[in-house]
C-alpha cells in the first residue's frame, strides 16, 4: 500500500485513485505501454495454444519446448551478438528440430510421443549448457535469455504481434483438426490424411508462441503465461471457445495486474505476472463454476461468471 | 559461465609468459597465484612482474557477480599459492571453490583496510544513523574491524540482495538529496584529500544493513591500497623478491597518483548540473564519491537483480527532472534496458563504461590504468559535450 499512496500523493492530485493507480502508469510510461502491448499479444498468441496442449494432456509439453528452445537461442546470441533476428531464427530452429524429431519418431517407431519428446529436450539442453558453458561470458547469457518484458524495443514488439497474428490465423485454419485431434486422435487418423499434418502445425505454433514468449518474459515464463491461464479456465468454460476466450482473458489481465505490482510496489515484471497468473488459477480454482471446488460442495449454486 | 576458451587463453598466456620469460631461473621461480578477476589479475601482475604467474578466474569482459567456475579453475586454486579476492561479498562464488579445491595458500582480500560504502536501505531505519556517526570517527580502529569482519560477510551477502531491492524502493528521494550535497562540497576536498580516503563520512556510510558496495577498484585511490595489499602478500610469500615488489608497487602508484589527478583534471571542469548519469548496475559509487558524480541504475549493485517497472519508471523520472545527460551502457551488463531508457527519455548513449572486467587487449580498457582513463574520458565526453 505504501507504493500506491506513494504514488497517488506525488503525482498529479486532482485524479481519482482509481486513475493514478492503474491509468497513469501506462499513460505516463512508453515504457508500461510497450510492455502491456507485448503482454497482450503473448497473451493472445500463446493462450489458445496452452488450451490446446491442456485438452491434449501435453501441459509440460511446453515446459519442455522452452527448454529445447533455450540452446537455439543461445547459439543465435554467440553467432551475432543480441540480436533479435539471431536469437529468434535459433530458437525456432532448435524447438522446430526437438518438435519435429520427437514427432517423427513417436509416429515411426513404438517410442511414445511424450518419451521421445524428454529425449530430444534433455539432448538440446545438455547441448545449449555446453554450448554456452565453452564461450567467455560478455554478458551473462541466462540473462540475456530471461528477456525482461520492460525492454521491449520496436522489432521485439513488431515480432510478438506478427506472431501472435500469425499464431491466431494457424489455429483458425487447423481449427477443426485441432479439436478432433484432441478429442479422438485415433478417429482423425483414421478419416483423415491431415493427422500428422495437424499435429506438427501444432508443434510449431508451440515453439513459436514460446520462442515470442522468451523475448518478452522470459524463456520459462513464457510457459507460464502459455499454460496457466488455459488451466484456470478449465474452470469457467466447458466449451472450447468459451477456454479459449477465457483464458485470454486471464492471461491478460494477469498482464495488467501484474505489471501494476510491478510498477507499484517494485517488483521484477515477469514473475509478478505469471504470480498473478497463479492466483487467478487457485481462484479459478476454488470458485470457479465449471467443477471448481464450490461448486462442486455446492452442486446446486451457480456462481456468476 | 567461464569459459573453457578464456581459461585456454590464460593457460596459454601462462605458457607464453614462461617462454617469454624462459631468462635463466625465472620460469620455474615464477610463483603461481590466483586473482578472482581481470581487473585484480592486473594489478597483480604489474606488482609481481616476472615472479607471480597470475591466472585469472573471472576473464575480461566476464561478469564476476554470477561466474560459475570451472574444474580448471579449481585446479588453478588448488596450485596457487596465494589466491587475491575483491573481498566485500563480491566474488559470491569463491567460498565454495576455494573449498572444493582444498585451497591451502594465502587468502589475500584486496579491499582490507578499505572503508566501504554501505547500500543505503530505508529511508524510515535512519536509528542506527547515530552508532555510524561515530563509527566514523575513529578511522584507524575501523579498518582493524574491517579486516577482521571480512570474514562475516557473508551473511552480509545474503542481505545484499534482499536490500538492493529495497534501495530503490523508498529511498531515491533521499538518495538524490544525498548525493548532490556531497558531490558538490566534497569534490574539491577530495582532490586535496587524497591520501585520506577514509576521513569521510559521507550519508551513505551512515545507512548500514548489512551490504557494502564490493565495486572499490573504481577509486584509483582505493586501488592504492588494493596494490598495497598485494604487495604485502607478495612479499610475504617469497621474501627473496620482496624488493623488486617494493618497487614495482612504487613505480605503480606513482601511474595511479598521476592517474588519479589525471582524472581530476578531466572532470574538474565539467558543469555541476550536469553530473548525474544513468548506469545499468550500480557499480560507480566510489568513483562518484571521489570524482563528483551521482549514478543511477536500474539494477542494483549485483548485476544478478532484476530491474522492477518501478525502478525504470523511478530512472526515467529522475532523467526527466533533474536532466540528466547520459545514459551509459556497461561492457558487462544487458543493454537493452537502458537503451529502451534512453529511448524514451531522450537521453543520449553516452558509450561504453567498464565497470568491473577489462575489454580484451586490443580494447579500450586493456589494463586497469586504460579502463579507468577510458571511463572517465567517455564521461566526461559525453557529459562536457
Amino acid at each position: 500500500m505504501r507504493g500506491l499512496r506513494e504514488y497517488t500523493t506525488c503525482l498529479r492530485k486532482d485524479r481519482c485513485v482509481i486513475w493514478e493507480a492503474v491509468i497513469s502508469p501506462f499513460a505516463d510510461y512508453g515504457f508500461m505501454r510497450r510492455a502491456l502491448l507485448g503482454c497482450i499479444a503473448v497473451s493472445i498468441g500463446a493462450t489458445p495454444v496452452g488450451v490446446f496442449l491442456m485438452l491434449r494432456h501435453m501441459s509440460l509439453t511446453g515446459d519442455a519446448m522452452a527448454h529445447a528452445i533455450l540452446p537455439g537461442a543461445a547459439i543465435g546470441y554467440l553467432v551475432s551478438g543480441l540480436s533479435l533476428g539471431a536469437m529468434t531464427i535459433g530458437g525456432l530452429v532448435a524447438g522446430m528440430v526437438v518438435a519435429l524429431g520427437s514427432g517423427v519418431v513417436s509416429r515411426m517407431t513404438a517410442l511414445r510421443e511424450d518419451a521421445s519428446l524428454a529425449a530430444f529436450y534433455l539432448i538440446s539442453l545438455a547441448l545449449g549448457v555446453l554450448i554456452v558453458s565453452t564461450r567467455g561470458s560478455n554478458v551473462d547469457l541466462m540473462h540475456v535469455l530471461f528477456g525482461t518484458v520492460l525492454a521491449l524495443d520496436d522489432a521485439a514488439l513488431i515480432l510478438l504481434c506478427s506472431f501472435a497474428s500469425i499464431s491466431i490465423l494457424v489455429l483458425a485454419v487447423f481449427f477443426r483438426p485441432l479439436v478432433l485431434e484432441c478429442a479422438d486422435p485415433q478417429f482423425l487418423r483414421s478419416v483423415s490424411k491431415l493427422s500428422a499434418v495437424t499435429h506438427l502445425t501444432f508443434l510449431t505454433l508451440v515453439v513459436m508462441n514460446l520462442v515470442g514468449g522468451f523475448h518478452a518474459l522470459g524463456t520459462l515464463m513464457a510457459v507460464g503465461i502459455m499454460i496457466l491461464p488455459a488451466a484456470a479456465a478449465r474452470f469457467w468454460s466447458s466449451g472450447i471457445g468459451g477456454l479459449i476466450a477465457m483464458a485470454a482473458l486471464i492471461a491478460i489481465l494477469s498482464s495488467v495486474i501484474g505489471l501494476l505490482l510491478s510498477f507499484h510496489f517494485s517488483l521484477p515484471s515477469g514473475p509478478a505476472i505469471i504470480l498473478v497468473a497463479g492466483i487467478g488459477y487457485g481462484l479459478s480454482l476454488t470458485f470457479g463454476p465449471v467443477g471448481g471446488l464450490v461448486a462442486q460442495m455446492l452442486p446446486s449454486r451457480h456462481l456468476e461468471t | 559461465m567461464n569459459s573453457r576458451r578464456s581459461l585456454l587463453a590464460s593457460v596459454s598466456a601462462l605458457a607464453a609468459m614462461s617462454l617469454v620469460h624462459a631468462t635463466p631461473g625465472a620460469a620455474q621461480d615464477a610463483m603461481p597465484v590466483v586473482a578472482s578477476f581481470s581487473i585484480l589479475g592486473d594489478m597483480v601482475e604489474r606488482v609481481g612482474g616476472e615472479h607471480v604467474a597470475v591466472t585469472t578466474l573471472v576473464g575480461r569482459n566476464g561478469d564476476a557477480h554470477v561466474y560459475q567456475p570451472t574444474p580448471q579453475d579449481a585446479r588453478a586454486v588448488s596450485e596457487a599459492e596465494i589466491m587475491f579476492v575483491n573481498g566485500l561479498a563480491f566474488e559470491g562464488w569463491l567460498d565454495r571453490l576455494a573449498e572444493a579445491a582444498s585451497f591451502d595458500g594465502n587468502l589475500v582480500v584486496a579491499t582490507t583496510g578499505i572503508e566501504p560504502i554501505a547500500f543505503d536501505g530505508h529511508g524510515d531505519e535512519h536509528g542506527d544513523h547515530d552508532d555510524h556517526a561515530e563509527h566514523g570517527d575513529h578511522d584507524d580502529e575501523e579498518h582493524e574491524e574491517h579486516a577482521d569482519a571480512h570474514g562475516d560477510h557473508d551473511h552480509a551477502e545474503h542481505e545484499e540482495h534482499a536490500e538492493a531491492k529495497d534501495d530503490h524502493d523508498h529511498d531515491h528521494e533521499d538518495h538524490a538529496d544525498a548525493h548532490g550535497e556531497h558531490d558538490h562540497d566534497e569534490h574539491e576536498e577530495h582532490a586535496e584529500a587524497h591520501g585520506d580516503a577514509h576521513g569521510h563520512e559521507d550519508d551513505h556510510a551512515g545507512h548500514d544493513h548489512g551490504g557494502f558496495d564490493p565495486h572499490a577498484w573504481l577509486s584509483p585511490t582505493l586501488a592504492i591500497t588494493y596494490v598495497d595489499n598485494i604487495a604485502a602478500a607478495l612479499a610475504q610469500s617469497d621474501p627473496a623478491n620482496a624488493a623488486t615488489f617494493y618497487e614495482n608497487r612504487a613505480s605503480y602508484v606513482a601511474e595511479l597518483e598521476a592517474l588519479n589527478e589525471e582524472i581530476v583534471a578531466l572532470t574538474a571542469g565539467l558543469p555541476d548540473e550536469r553530473r548525474t548519469v544513468v548506469t545499468s548496475h550500480d557499480a560507480f559509487q566510489y568513483f562518484a564519491r571521489d570524482y563528483g558524480f551521482t549514478f543511477i541504475a536500474p539494477q542494483g549493485v549485483s548485476t544478478e537483480s532484476e530491474a522492477s517497472a518501478q525502478d525504470v519508471a523511478r530512472i526515467i523520472e529522475q532523467i526527466r527532472e533533474e536532466g540528466v545527460s547520459a545514459v551509459f551502457v556497461e561492457n558487462i551488463s544487458d543493454s537493452r534496458l537502458l537503451e529502451q531508457i534512453a529511448n524514451e527519455t531522450g537521453a543520449s548513449i553516452g558509450g561504453t563504461l567498464y565497470p568491473g572486467a577489462l575489454s580484451e587487449e586490443d580494447g579500450p580498457a586493456a589494463t586497469y590504468l586504460d579502463l579507468m582513463r577510458h571511463n572517465a574520458t567517455v564521461l566526461s565526453e559525453a557529459i562536457g559535450s
